[in-house]
């Protein structure tokens, strides 16, 4: 993808980084696409609808309708809002079920109170808190975002948005502008332990205090709370550890234990690990 | 656009009076067969349901624009998708 290894945040504003190159490429993308939809599946899970009738969600970011298309096979009606053209011109040729609005997510939801059962976003709230233009106060967007959500949604429901938070203080502004404009949660963080795995889940509620659901690949996790740890990049830790000696026996033990906590199958550390072998080995 | 997304929409401009910017009028580049009044029981009547069922779900605005009733402002509809970005002054 465009930038590998860098954030597309950093790049410019939504809009233009989802030209019409990029989301032919990112839709037709393979990884992106079942990655998209194993987050939306985790999204939906989470949003605990009710099993007997069909919702109506509200999807933002929906881009090319990647999201949008697993609601819809789940049975449920949904509207999409994104701010790129050229993402939404691919939704309507893979004619998505649900209704796409152009629209700036920061400048609030533009619907009657109380109108949808949930609202799932997947990857696209972190957009909200750089500045790209002049006259942008990402508090303010975010405020407006969710005090505007709130609303939107019927009592009861939640919105369930999946993000890519660059720092811990990116998470705590989103989650506080949530909480100022009404809502209760928190954050579902699953596979904690995993660099590639580990997923953030805003999950909010309006009007009841659910129970937070407990994150996935989370049961292992027995020793003190981990911090959560944050990157620049999306997807791998680089240097993480600043370098052992490759190779060295404590590289190898430092090795096993990092695949241990990602819940790996690792054989036992006994006098033998890292033992220097004979050279005809 | 289906006519039932048409129905939960309203402007988000900020300043309108509580409960404004509802509904957004339709405009469209010609006249509309829109059906009139419902009659008075139209629960039990299958034919009329099936009718409101095609028009909310089944009929979709494709070119046109949305009018807000407080400010008058335009939203226009391309392809189907209507366009609700506002100016950085709107905001």
């Amino acid at each position: 993808m465009a930038g590998s290894g860098r954030r597309p945040e950093h790049r410019g504003p939504p809009e233009l980084f989802y030209d019409e190159a990029e989301a032919r490429k990112y839709t037709q993308n393979s990884r992106v696409v079942e990655i998209q939809a194993q987050m939306s599946e985790r999204a939906v899970e989470l949003l605990g609808l009710p099993e007997d009738r069909a919702c109506l969600l509200l999807d933002v970011g929906c881009g090319s309708g990647l999201s949008g298309d697993y609601i819809s096979e789940e049975g449920h009606y949904w509207i999409g809002m994104d701010i790129s053209p050229a993402m939404l011109d691919v939704a309507l040729e893979r004619e998505v079920e649900g209704d796409l609005l152009l629209a700036d997510v920061g400048h609030g939801i533009p619907f009657r109170p109380g109108m949808f059962d949930g609202c799932i976003s997947i990857s696209a709230v972190q957009w909200l808190c750089n500045a790209d233009k002049k006259s942008h106060s990402p508090p303010k967007r975010l405020y407006r975002f969710f005090s505007t959500l709130y609303t939107a949604l019927a009592r009861g429901s939640r919105a369930v948005l999946q993000l890519y938070p660059e720092n811990s203080e990116q998470l705590e502004l989103i989650t506080a502008q949530a909480m100022r404009a009404g809502f209760t949660g928190g954050m579902v963080v699953d596979y904690p332990n995993s660099a590639k795995a580990k997923k953030f889940f805003l999950c909010l509620f309006v009007g009841t205090s659910g129970t937070l659901p407990k994150g996935l690949g989370t049961e292992c996790a027995n020793e003190e709370p981990h911090q959560a740890k944050f990157t620049n990049e999306r997807t791998r830790f680089r240097n993480v550890k600043g370098k052992s000696v490759k190779k060295s026996r404590d590289w190898i033990l430092e090795k096993k234990e990092r695949r241990r906590r990602q819940g790996k199958e690792v054989r036992a550390d006994t006098k033998y690990t890292g033992r220097k072998r004979r050279p005809r080995f | 656009m289906k006519l039932l997304t048409h129905n939960l929409l309203s402007s988000h401009v900020p300043g309108l009076r509580p409960g404004g910017g509802f509904p957004l009028r339709i405009e469209l580049g010609h006249p509309s067969e829109l059906p009139p009044e419902p009659v008075p029981d139209y629960e039990g009547d299958e034919e009329f349901l099936r009718r409101v069922h095609h028009v909310l779900l089944e009929v979709e605005v494709l070119e046109g624009s949305l009018q807000c009733p407080d400010s008058g402002r335009r939203f226009p509809i391309s392809k189907g998708v209507p366009n609700m970005l506002l100016t950085e002054e709107e905001a």
